[in-house]
């Protein structure tokens, strides 16, 4: 080992460490993405259309975010989908059935998201069980409730106020909706945690070498179980807004929601096994997914060839980040 | 008596290490031939050489008259080559016969098997040996012994001609020992050849016509065990010459205590006691397996002990985790440095700031400032070679990786630092750099529990030497110890 003679210029650093993050190769996609989109569709590139882009994304781009948590620690979360329609459900059915206040009715809803989430940390920090099979087994179990709370029917009949947060906008402006706001928040919270909270490092360490990291003295079982949790918690964030857009609780929403969070952390950089990643990358990864069905939409593609367009990116996606590990 | 296998002049280079030099070594027809050496000595690289697993580099081995050069065990096995490993390599669900018989059933039709037939075969091979074995149950349900029995009938039911045991009897009791024996006995009158590795110098003596001793890779002699002694096998396996890469100690331990064990034991695994002083470095010596790494991983509560009595200046210590152990200043150095000490895909910072991310904050924030300042520090301190300290420490070289391991310990102003295999790995330069880092911790106060295969390494370093056999200290020497002395505490046995 030896040092560098000549230090490089700082330019040529900072364009370097940019080049080395592992969102910058989906950012570069995802601007190609965006100028493809409005070159090919005079539609894509107005307020109106952007408007609503970005209430579309806002549901799976809060759901990634918890997933990028689960996926960091080296786990993966298959019950984002369900957690997120029995919460909702069970909101709704709390202020159907119960009368409760709406925000009593909301947190209620998002203490079940936590309280999930703790099942499923618990089971994998403990019970040593495979994330995968464990949140499998919560995925199965979730839908079933909010299927058996509800009968199968969705609940609707919710307060008129209730839907500001689903549909409304920043400022009563028709521009940035409050869905997005809630987004951009969740990942500000996010970003801070994984970056500027010293805990926040230990879900890197975890994920990269669980035994070194516990004999360096972090506390792994906290570290997985938070992990899960916020994922359950970001899950009910979404069960929220999906609830008060529809204002309805829906027990058939949400599936197949899990593999769009996963392909959105994937999609930004952070590596499937662990270790490596950023929320930053997740979040231009499920801006990417939005822009790509939006787009596919307004050109007219079928949605069947659209999920085979999906599939395609998703591998394209965990093959570069695969040969970044591997180098 | 005719040489049923010759090897002629083998080397074998590993990346920085001559693990091989120029060793010629011949098995007679029907004779036990003992292989004795320190690890590392090369008895394991030699073995897989014999048995396909490497090829080496020149040299030829020759097998019943013909030079042969296997590329894989399979083909060493067909030829009548077999090993029987310590960790065994049978399937725990299926039963003796069929273990025995797997990959090469016996079938009915040319599709079903012929279980009828397997196990009649089967118990003619184990009558053989002279064992009686229940065949239906599965090999879980067997004890250790009974299925180093499987393993062996294994090997002869694939008409073995040589068959290579490695460290049988370290998971054996005496009677059980006593039966493998018996078997190895019978083997023999067979005219099955077998090379015995063992660290019992006791059952060499017992059991083998002749030994070759290996040291750093070289044949040392090939002798008849009736020719020499145990203590001169010791000293054949040691060597004379002691190199000295040690730097003069300026370290000089206290007499005040700082971590006392009054007791630290686990069942059927270890139980010992211990103290610790300031500023000194207690060495622990023994062979791997006898539950060196063991002991230190429960005193720092990486692992459960059911027994966990331990002072720090007369106040007892919880350490239930290593997050405790933290919180007392007691540190670990782990053996593995790439699977138990690195954060791999992660930067220098990262690594160091690790332990004690939680005091290089501000209100709860992480300061950007106050980690790149002690971590540079430190970087500094231990000299470690990085360009600067967002590199990756899967880059490093293996010295400077073990500097970013200690590193992140001192950081947290810890007072005891347990040292597992300090220099496992290193190349020669750095490890007397790590070397003069001990003896400057333990300088400024800092106590060392330092274990290590390395007896050169535990004579030059330590101020005390504890040595651990079969989970108990079985000898506590001064500094002046010699490697004859701790080899013999190590293997036990009556030398001398």
């Amino acid at each position: 080992m030896s040092y560098p003679i000549s230090v490089p210029k700082p330019m040529n650093r900072i364009s370097q460490k940019i080049m080395r993050r592992p969102e910058t190769v989906t950012f570069l996609a995802f601007v190609a993405l965006c100028l493809f989109m409005s070159f090919f569709s005079n539609r894509f590139l107005t307020v109106s259309n952007l408007t609503n882009v970005a209430r579309q994304i806002s549901i799976n781009g809060v759901m990634a975010v918890g997933m990028t948590f689960v996926i960091l620690t080296g786990g993966i979360d298959l019950s984002v989908g369900s957690v997120m329609a029995l919460t909702g459900t069970i909101m709704a059915g709390a202020m159907v059935n119960q009368g409760w206040p709406s925000f009593v009715a909301v947190l209620a809803g998002l203490a079940l998201g936590i309280v999930l989430g703790l099942i499923n940390g618990s089971l994998v920090a403990y019970a040593k069980l495979p994330a995968i099979i464990v949140t499998l087994a919560m995925m199965e179990a979730a839908r079933g409730l909010a299927l058996l709370y509800t009968g199968g029917y969705p609940l609707a009949g919710l307060p008129s106020s209730f839907s500001t947060l689903g549909r409304g906008f920043l400022f009563d402006i028709q521009l940035i909706p409050i869905p997005a706001v809630v987004m951009l928040i969740t990942y500000l919270a996010a970003y801070i945690l994984l970056n500027h909270i010293p805990f926040g490092r230990y879900f890197f360490a975890v994920g990269d070498n669980e035994e070194a990291a516990h004999l360096s003295g972090v506390n792994t079982r906290k570290v997985k179980i938070l992990a899960h949790v916020i994922s359950g918690f970001t899950a009910a964030l979404a069960g929220l807004i999906i609830t008060s857009r529809l204002m309805s609780g829906q027990p058939n929403a949400g599936e197949g929601f899990e593999l769009d969070a996963i392909a959105a952390v994937v999609l930004g950089g952070t590596d499937i096994a662990g270790g490596r990643g950023s929320i930053l990358g997740t979040l231009i990864g499920s801006l990417t997914m939005g822009v790509l069905s939006n787009g596919l939409n307004l050109m007219g593609v079928s949605p069947y060839v659209q999920r085979v367009i999906k599939g395609l990116i998703i591998v394209g996606a965990i093959f570069i980040s695969s040969r970044r590990r591997n180098r | 008596m005719d040489n049923i296998l010759v090897c002629r002049n083998i080397t074998k280079q590993f990346p920085g290490v001559l693990a091989l030099d120029n060793v010629s070594i011949s098995i007679r027809r029907g004779e036990i031939h003992a292989l004795v050496g320190e690890n590392g000595a090369g008895k394991s690289t030699l073995m897989k050489i014999l048995t396909g697993v490497y090829q080496p580099d020149s040299g030829e081995v020759i097998f019943e008259g013909q030079p042969v050069r296997f590329t894989n065990p399979r083909q060493a096995m067909d030829r009548g080559i077999s090993i029987i490993h310590q960790e065994f390599s049978l399937l725990s669900y299926l039963n003796a016969y069929e273990n025995i018989f797997l990959g090469r059933e016996a079938k009915k039709l040319g599709v079903f098997s012929d279980k009828q037939a397997m196990k009649e075969e089967a118990r003619r091979y184990l009558a053989m040996l002279g064992i009686e074995i229940d065949l239906e149950v599965p090999i879980e349900r067997l004890s250790v012994a009974e299925r180093q029995f499987i393993e062996i009938a294994k090997a002869v039911a694939q008409d073995a001609k040589i068959l290579i045991l490695d460290e049988p009897t370290a998971t054996l009791t005496v009677r059980e020992t006593e039966r493998l024996f018996n078997v190895m006995k019978g083997l023999k009158a067979q005219g099955v050849s077998m090379i015995y590795i063992s660290h019992h110098l006791n059952e060499i003596f017992e059991m083998c016509d002749r030994v070759t001793c290996l040291r750093d890779g070289q044949v040392v002699c090939t002798k008849d065990v009736n020719e020499l002694c145990q203590a001169e096998l010791v000293r054949h396996m040691v060597g004379r010459e002691l190199t000295n890469t040690f730097p003069a100690m300026r370290h000089k331990p206290s007499s005040e205590p700082v971590l006392e064990v009054k007791r630290l034991a686990n069942p059927g695994e270890f139980d010992v006691s211990f103290s610790l002083r300031r500023g000194e470095i207690l060495g622990i010596a023994g062979l791997i397996g006898s539950g060196r790494t063991e002991i230190l991983r429960a005193l720092f509560g990486a692992d459960r002990a059911a027994v966990h009595e331990v002072y720090m200046e007369g106040r007892k210590l919880e350490i239930k985790s290593p997050e405790q152990a933290l919180q007392y200043g007691i540190g670990l150095i782990p053996e593995d440095r790439k699977a138990q000490g690195l954060i791999l895909g992660h930067c220098v910072r990262h690594n160091i700031s690790l332990t004690h991310i939680n005091k290089l904050s501000t209100k709860g924030f992480i300061s950007a400032r106050k980690e790149r300042q002690s971590v540079l520090e430190k970087v500094e301190a231990l000299r470690i070679k990085v360009p600067d300290i967002e590199h990756l420490v899967m880059n490093l070289s293996g010295g400077n990786q073990q500097k970013v391991v200690l590193a992140k310990w001192l950081a947290t102003d810890c007072r005891v630092l347990i040292f597992d295999e300090p220099t496992r790995g290193i190349d020669v330069g750095a490890k007397s750099e790590i070397y003069e880092l001990m003896d400057a911790l333990a300088e400024q106060g800092i106590s060392i529990i330092m274990i290590s295969s390395e007896l050169p390494e535990v004579i030059g370093m330590s101020d005390r030497i504890l040595v651990i056999r079969k989970g108990q200290i079985s000898a506590e020497l001064p500094a002046g110890a010699t490697q004859e002395q701790i080899l013999e505490y190590a293997i036990g046995g009556d030398v001398g």
